[in-house]
């Protein structure tokens, strides 16, 4: 318990840090020797000197009731309550307040303070987490004094198998930072459970994945385009399928955050990249109650399961960026989601030419969910800096790309059917004259990433829940 | 008090709360039949005397016991004790103290 400042009296606030608490410092003397006068020091409790009632609150627990935005501080107490304040060092209003023992002979007539100890970035959610309300609407779970944290939240099951950060009220106050919506806002239903989920509740969630608080106008856009009923979140969780949700990002917010879109954009390394696809599917999990082995019932699943997120590179101006492609406006950002299997490598270090690439390239993506399926899924095909080079050098741009790879993914429906190349697996008999689409008029995404070196790009299959486009398709949302 | 200590001991529920916060604890099996019951003596005096009666009584009554015991009395049970233990049986008793 802090001692209980007098009723009447002065109170200043100061740290031995601020120059202006230092020059200001006679003048505390001389207002100690005038009447009853509290100083509380933030930073050591041996400034200042020659003052009788030094309070130490190195703790900020003084500073934080007082709200204190800037020392010195000088308040002036009359029966128990503030009757006036004023910040820094200024000669009219300390004598206004404190009369002319704080006149500061010598001095200059005005000079600024400095900002509190109280404010400084990320202590003011810590304090009010000590010492104040959070006004926090979840329901608070102690753990041991001795116990770990990390530990009690694998106990509870809170985990997808990795540590995760614990949920503690300072850094859920410090995510809540990151965006201007507020707390109790119903983002959505979450499945299965079809659980309400609040923006507190994708706070903790990102708190827990180790977002950091600028993500978050990303995790709620990225939240709300999976709830989009044309994404099927909850059949993409219960299949058996390898599938999870792929959340590719667009746009100025991506550079914002620095997401990755270059080297390795497809694996570790970057905290966006990591932490934002993961609070989604921590979100899924713990809000919505979709546990592997649960209502998560994938034969094999994906390592992408526990995080799939990743930039598309918008540095050439002659491309068009994938959002843009699907109808948002150029300069905004974007996610898109896409029901994503895992991630197969293609290799071609011999095509020169637009022509030759394509071909190649539709060898590979033939193989998506199956050679000789053309209902298995859609896919998106990550072109990287090598590859597209030889497209831009071709003067082909996104559209060129997208017509020639549709008319290069058609095979006659003969090489297809059951039985055909003498595998069981394929289309029905019926489709023995068709000329079929391996893909979806628009369900072939080409998005560009990667490193400046390798003929590489990756082809990442769909799941199967695409074949009815009006029931379920790939989604891009604006993030607001 | 350690102040990272007094900060971690509260988290915040990231769940739908649609469950309690403490786990209700297992049922009790409606029968021993086929059943293995652990014998856990964590090294406290006269421990093994109460799992040996404990013991004889089940043996009386057809049903498996399988005995473990802790290295010492003073510190948690090893990971490799509870994972033979949950391998091995079904039900645990532990003598708790003398």
């Amino acid at each position: 318990m802090i001692e209980v400042l007098p009723a009447d009296g002065l109170v200043i606030v100061a740290k031995h840090e601020c120059h202006t608490c230092v020059l200001v410092e006679p003048v505390m003397q001389s207002l100690d020797r005038a009447g009853p006068l509290t100083v509380i020091t933030q930073d050591d409790p041996a400034f200042p000197s020659g003052v009788g009632r030094v309070l130490d609150d190195q703790q900020l627990e003084r500073s934080f009731h007082l709200n204190i935005e800037a020392v010195p501080t000088l308040i002036r107490f009359e029966g128990g309550r503030e009757v006036g304040r004023t910040v820094g060092w200024d000669r009219a209003e300390w004598t206004r307040l404190a009369g002319e023992a704080a006149a500061g002979e010598g001095l200059p007539a005005w000079q600024p303070g400095c900002g509190s100890r109280s404010v400084e970035p990320g202590v003011q959610e810590a304090l009010i987490a000590r010492y104040g309300d959070p006004g926090l609407a979840s329901r608070e779970i102690p753990v041991g004094e001795w116990d770990d944290p990390i530990e009690a939240c694998f106990e509870r099951g809170w985990s997808d198998g990795l540590p995760v950060v614990p949920p503690t009220d300072e850094r859920i106050l410090r995510m809540l930072g990151g965006t201007d919506r507020k707390p109790d806002e119903i983002v959505g239903l979450i499945p299965p459970n079809l659980a309400p989920c609040t923006v507190e509740k994708v706070a903790i969630n990102a708190v827990m994945a180790g977002c950091k608080p600028e993500y978050m106008p990303v995790v709620l856009g990225v939240l709300e385009a999976a709830l989009d009923p044309l994404f099927v979140l909850h059949g993409l969780l219960c299949t058996t399928h390898f599938s999870g949700p792929l959340v590719i990002i667009n746009g100025p917010a991506a550079r914002a955050v620095g997401m990755n879109s270059g080297v390795n954009a497809l694996g570790q390394g970057n905290r966006a990249n990591a932490t934002i696809g993961r609070a989604l599917q921590l979100i899924v999990r713990n809000v919505g109650g979709g546990l592997p082995g649960g209502m998560d019932r994938a034969t094999l699943g994906n390592p992408g399961k526990y995080t799939f997120c990743f930039a598309e590179d918008e540095s050439d101006p002659d491309w068009e960026p994938l959002a843009q492609r699907r109808g948002i406006a150029a300069g905004k950002s974007a996610v898109t989601l896409f029901h994503a299997e895992g991630v197969h490598g293609f290799i071609d270090q011999k095509s020169r030419t637009p022509e030759e690439l394509t071909r190649s390239l539709a060898m590979g993506l033939f193989g998506v969910g199956h050679p000789k399926l053309c209902d298995s899924g859609n896919a998106v095909l990550v072109l990287s800096p090598e590859h597209y080079r030889i497209f831009k050098e071709g003067g082909w741009n996104r559209r060129r790309i997208e017509d020639e790879l549709h008319q290069a993914l058609k095979r006659p429906g003969r090489d297809l059917i059951h039985g055909a190349q003498g595998v069981p697996e394929g289309l029905p008999a019926s489709m023995a004259d068709k000329i079929v689409d391996k893909f979806q008029p628009d369900g072939l995404l080409i998005v560009r990433a990667g490193g400046p070196a390798g003929l590489f790009s990756a082809i990442i299959g769909g799941w199967p829940g695409q074949r009815v486009r009006e029931e379920c398709q790939a989604v891009t949302h604006e993030i607001r | 008090m350690n102040q990272v200590m007094t900060h971690s001991s509260k988290l915040r529920d990231p769940t739908a709360e649609t469950s309690p916060t403490r786990r209700a604890r297992l049922a009790p099996p409606a029968s021993l039949d086929g059943k293995v019951v652990a014998l856990m003596d964590i090294g406290k005096s006269r421990g093994s005397e109460f799992l040996d009666r404990l013991e004889g009584h089940f043996k009386t009554a057809g049903v498996a016991t399988k005995r473990y015991r802790k290295p010492t009395n003073t510190k948690v049970a090893p990971p490799a004790v509870l994972q033979t233990i949950a391998a091995e049986a079904q039900l645990a008793v532990i003598a708790l103290s003398d």
